[in-house]
């Protein structure tokens, strides 16, 4: 059975998640309501992370070693300036994305699995998965036009 | 005669549940004059505050000589508050600006209209060259202007240059107030009116302190507590308020922690069976998970959370709860703290699961601040569109474009307004090079000042500021214009309650000075903004004419103003939106039907997670099929985003004191006003001084990780952990080689809300160290108030004097 190694994927993106969400609050400081919503979404994906970790760990004990190539790298360090940071949150974005798909994945396996502990944490969790695109996605539009069409 | 400065609430007349609240009118004339030395009375209504008392100003000689309210009308039966009473005489001050100003080096020179306008639109017409040249403007006004002049720069912005960069400092004040009322109800627009105050059994009053923020909407309260069968009174704030030391029951709760009881007083009403099911049935969506999420909230988590007794909170929900008639009412002690929006809308909720809303006596006012700050909202000078349209809303776009004779796409719809923060920090990154500030004070009423400050100093940025006088802000701009006030130019404004006014011109205005309305339609001319065939996009030219163009964007809206016209607005009573041709004398309450403006196709947004803020789409929104229902919106308590740690161990506050507005530009040039709180003060509780070694009248200063000020020790009721201080004290009236650093704002944080973008001016974390002692002077606190000394304390009480003689009674 593979299913622990996709929880094992959901939650690597979620703890990457959670550290780039940090990266990026830390480095737009100065714009406010980034830093402080992504701190709070860090703290959301940090919870989703742990709440993962025991299913992840009773799993894998049925399961054979990893494949290759499972795990993507989608971040790599912040930048700078308002460009920068409609390029960080796109960033985000697609961090997100690969939480959220791997969150209905799962969801199918729970359900395959018969396991109702498990549903209940991924219907528990896709749905703040899903604000946290929709947030980015909001946020990006807001800023776009300044920055790509305004600013020098 | 009595003194309105030792007592701003005045006499009391009595009344009871259902009865009309009596007449009592109250007026000051300059020095020894009569009525009979008065030549003639311009009718006209407050711009001290949001409550919209109606009043004449009294002329003489061509100039204003004092005032008188209206007791024929619905707002305030003929009473003004201490401010009105006193501040017109800030219209005669001799350092008005008389001439425009420009910038020469590092001096402001006097000019004349023509080089001051021709510098403003050389600047803007090469900003505007270009592609994305729209996104170079920003606009930044107030809650302090007439309709009209608002609804002329919203078209200027929207239709004429096309940037989204608008923003009133309403968002300081009442962007919550709009942001829950279009998140529960779909669209802005205060369900309540003042006359429920008559017919209530209880009013809950959230972070309102009503006593001084709206001095005669409290004395309509006070006058039901003083008659037969008063209703009961809940007072939530951090302080011991007049409201708090009124109210039956007090619950000082941390600041910050206003979401954690809402929840739990909702848990409460729910558990115990205090609410309506029918009219949850029929009138909400979501009850179930408000259940599920209130749950969570037993009281003693709340009374963990917010340091307030768990019986208390049990009280305060069965007040609630037992009510008949629950009259709410919510201001900046939800608006300007933690989880603004949500907690605002907590309040819409009570009144929802228990059905007490669009029935007499049973309502909610999400309060106004500032006097015509409704206005900035329906007109879209600010980060709403006019009429209450909903920006991302095709039809509603393209009702617009076809008002104006526009191309749709000449409108920025492409995201919500900028708001009055991101605006600022467009200009802080140089995107934005032309500011234009008209009639506020960014310079002390934004957050982290230093900061606000070294923005407006940048080189590159243009600033206008539009104003009366050489404040704080116009010290640091490239042109500052003069701009004619109340009294001296003709419009209309509307209240908290919808109730619209007129306000005539009485006097000539100083000098040059210029109506606000008149200089936009000067920038529109010298623009040449065109429309889509070629022809003048603004052709008014005065008042009444921008008035009748508003009646029509305002037609089918919420705010339908097409039945109202000056000549009905003259000589009777304000009139409460909507006016139209089914509600021909307006409309007392909203939602009486239990329907809503949830509509897809009517409503102002089509909503936002509570946490985050992000945007809801059209077809999501259309899933929800409200059918007129309402929302329960609720979320999980979470902490500011600044709480109290080892370097910064309190909690600041800021706010108001019942004799001073905003930032004192004309409170602080009326003698009695001023002279009755000339002064910044700081509020401790006496535990916390006394730990401190502080007594009152020592010098003290207070630090923020953003900036530090100094202020004399108050001490009286405030809860203990947490410091006070009154936000309106700027530089301008002090000597400048005397100046030590005094405005609040220097201390408070950039931060705000996810929803309504108001700042989070009640919760910043601060360090206090005594710096001098006061040899037993008391502080310049006013004695009436919030700042109320204990009464064992040797302070003299706060008085008027003979020059604060008014007379008050049935005429």
């Amino acid at each position: 059975m593979h299913l622990a190694h996709y929880l094992g994927l959901l939650h690597r993106a979620q703890v990457n998640l959670a550290d780039a969400f940090r990266q990026v609050a830390e480095a737009h400081a100065d714009e406010p309501d980034i830093q402080h919503l992504c701190q709070q979404q860090a703290q959301r994906c940090d919870a989703h992370a742990e709440r993962l970790q025991p299913f992840a760990a009773r799993y894998a004990e049925e399961a054979p070693d990893e494949p290759d190539r499972l795990h993507s790298q989608l971040f790599t360090g912040t930048r700078t300036g308002g460009l920068g940071l409609l390029r960080d949150l796109q960033d985000l974005y697609l961090m997100a994305a690969e939480c959220d798909i791997a969150w209905t994945v799962v969801g199918q396996a729970a359900y395959g699995v018969r396991d109702e502990d498990l549903l209940a944490t991924v219907q528990g969790c896709e749905g703040e998965t899903a604000i946290q695109l929709k947030w980015l996605r909001t946020r990006m539009k807001q800023a776009a036009p300044q920055a790509l069409v305004v600013a020098d | 005669m009595v003194d309105r400065i030792a007592d701003p609430w005045g006499e009391r007349t009595p009344y009871g549940p259902g009865q009309e609240w009596p007449v009592r009118v109250d007026r000051f004339l300059d020095g020894d004059r009569t009525e009979a030395d008065v030549d003639r009375w311009a009718q006209s209504a407050s711009v001290l505050h949001s409550n919209g008392d109606a009043m004449d100003i009294a002329v003489a000689g061509g100039r204003i000589v004092g005032v008188r309210g209206r007791a024929a009308d619905r707002v305030n039966r003929g009473r003004l508050d201490p401010k009105d009473l006193y501040g017109w005489q800030a219209n005669h001050s001799a350092d008005r600006l008389t001439r425009p100003l420009v910038r020469d080096g590092d001096r402001l020179v006097e000019t004349d209209w023509d080089t001051a306008m021709g510098r403003i639109v050389a600047r803007s017409k090469e900003l505007l060259d270009g592609p994305g040249g729209w996104g170079h403007f920003g606009f930044y006004t107030t809650g302090q202007l007439f309709l009209e002049e608002y609804y002329a720069l919203g078209v200027i912005g929207k239709a004429g240059l096309g940037t989204p960069h608008m923003d009133g400092n309403t968002r300081l004040c009442t962007a919550t107030a709009a942001a829950a009322l279009k998140a529960s109800f779909g669209t802005d627009g205060q369900p309540a009116s003042y006359t429920d105050i008559d017919h209530c059994d209880a009013i809950a009053l959230w972070g309102h302190n009503a006593a001084e923020t709206q001095t005669v909407l409290w004395m309509r309260m006070l006058d039901r507590r003083r008659g037969p069968n008063p209703p009961a009174m809940l007072a939530v704030d951090p302080r011991a308020t007049p409201v708090a030391r009124e109210a039956d029951l007090h619950l000082a709760v941390r600041n910050g922690t206003n979401m954690a009881l809402m929840n739990g007083l909702l848990r409460e009403i729910i558990q115990r069976g205090w609410y309506d099911p029918d009219y949850v049935d029929a009138h909400t969506l979501g009850f179930e998970e408000l259940c599920r999420t209130v749950d969570g909230y037993p009281p003693d988590r709340v009374a963990d959370i917010c340091d307030v007794p768990a019986a208390d909170v049990e009280r305060a929900a069965e007040l609630l709860g037992t009510s008949r008639r629950l009259l709410s009412t919510v201001l900046q002690g939800f608006y300007q703290s933690n989880q603004a929006t949500a907690a605002s809308c907590a309040v819409n909720n009570l009144h929802l699961v228990r059905g007490m809303i669009g029935r007499p006596g049973a309502g909610i006012y999400q309060m106004n601040g500032q006097p015509t700050a409704q206005n900035t909202r329906e007109t879209g000078a600010d980060g709403d569109l006019p009429g209450l349209r909903n920006w991302d809303n095709e039809q509603h776009i393209a009702e617009l474009a076809r008002l104006w004779n526009v191309e749709v796409d000449t409108i920025p719809h492409w995201a919500p307004p900028t708001h009055a923060m991101q605006i600022f920090r467009y200009a802080e990154q140089g995107s934005i090079k032309l500011l234009w500030i008209s009639a506020t004070n960014p310079a002390v009423s934004l957050p982290d000042l230093s900061r606000i400050r070294r923005i407006l100093r940048q080189p590159e940025l243009f600033v206008v500021v539009q104003d009366l006088f050489l404040t704080e802000t116009a010290e640091l701009a490239d042109v500052v214009l003069p701009g004619a006030t109340w009294g001296e130019k003709t419009g209309t404004f509307t209240n908290v309650d919808r109730t619209v006014h007129i306000s005539e011109k009485a006097v000539d205005p100083p000098g040059e000075a210029r109506a606000d309305l008149d200089i936009f339609l000067d920038y529109a001319r010298r623009m040449d903004f065109r429309d889509r065939d070629g022809a003048p996009l603004i052709r008014w030219t005065g008042p009444e004419e921008v008035f009748e163009a508003w009646k029509e964007c305002s037609r089918g809206r919420p705010c339908d103003y097409t039945g109202i016209t000056y000549e009905r607005l003259r000589g009777g009573s304000g009139i409460q939106w909507p006016c139209n041709e089914d509600h021909p004398d307006g409309t007392e309450r909203l939602y009486t039907d239990g329907r809503f403006n949830t509509d897809p196709d009517y409503c102002e947004t089509y909503g936002q997670d509570l946490a985050t803020g992000a945007e809801f789409t059209e077809p999501e929104y259309r899933a929800k099929e409200l059918k007129g229902r309402a929302f329960l919106h609720v979320v999980d308590y979470q902490p500011s985003p600044e709480v109290p740690d080892e370097e910064h161990p309190m909690l600041l506050t800021t706010g108001r004191t019942v004799y001073q507005f905003h930032t004192r530009t004309k409170t602080g040039r009326a003698p009695q006003l001023n002279q009755a709180a000339p002064e910044v003060w700081v509020e401790f509780n006496p535990a916390d001084a006394d730990r401190l070694g502080i007594a009152e009248g020592d010098l003290v200063g207070v630090s923020s990780a953003r900036g530090a000020i100094q202020a004399r020790a108050r001490l009286c009721g405030i809860r203990p952990g947490v410091v006070f201080l009154p936000f309106h004290y700027g530089h301008f009236d002090q000597d400048p080689t005397e100046r030590t650093p005094r405005a609040a704002n220097e201390l408070t944080i950039t931060a705000w809300d996810a929803i309504s973008k108001q700042p989070i001016f009640k919760v910043a974390a601060v360090a206090v160290t005594k710096l001098a002692d006061g040899r037993g002077v008391p502080s310049p606190a006013p004695t009436v108030g919030g700042s109320e000394p204990p009464p064992d304390a040797d302070v003299p009480a706060t008085v008027g004097g003979p020059a604060a003689q008014a007379t008050s009674g049935k005429e």
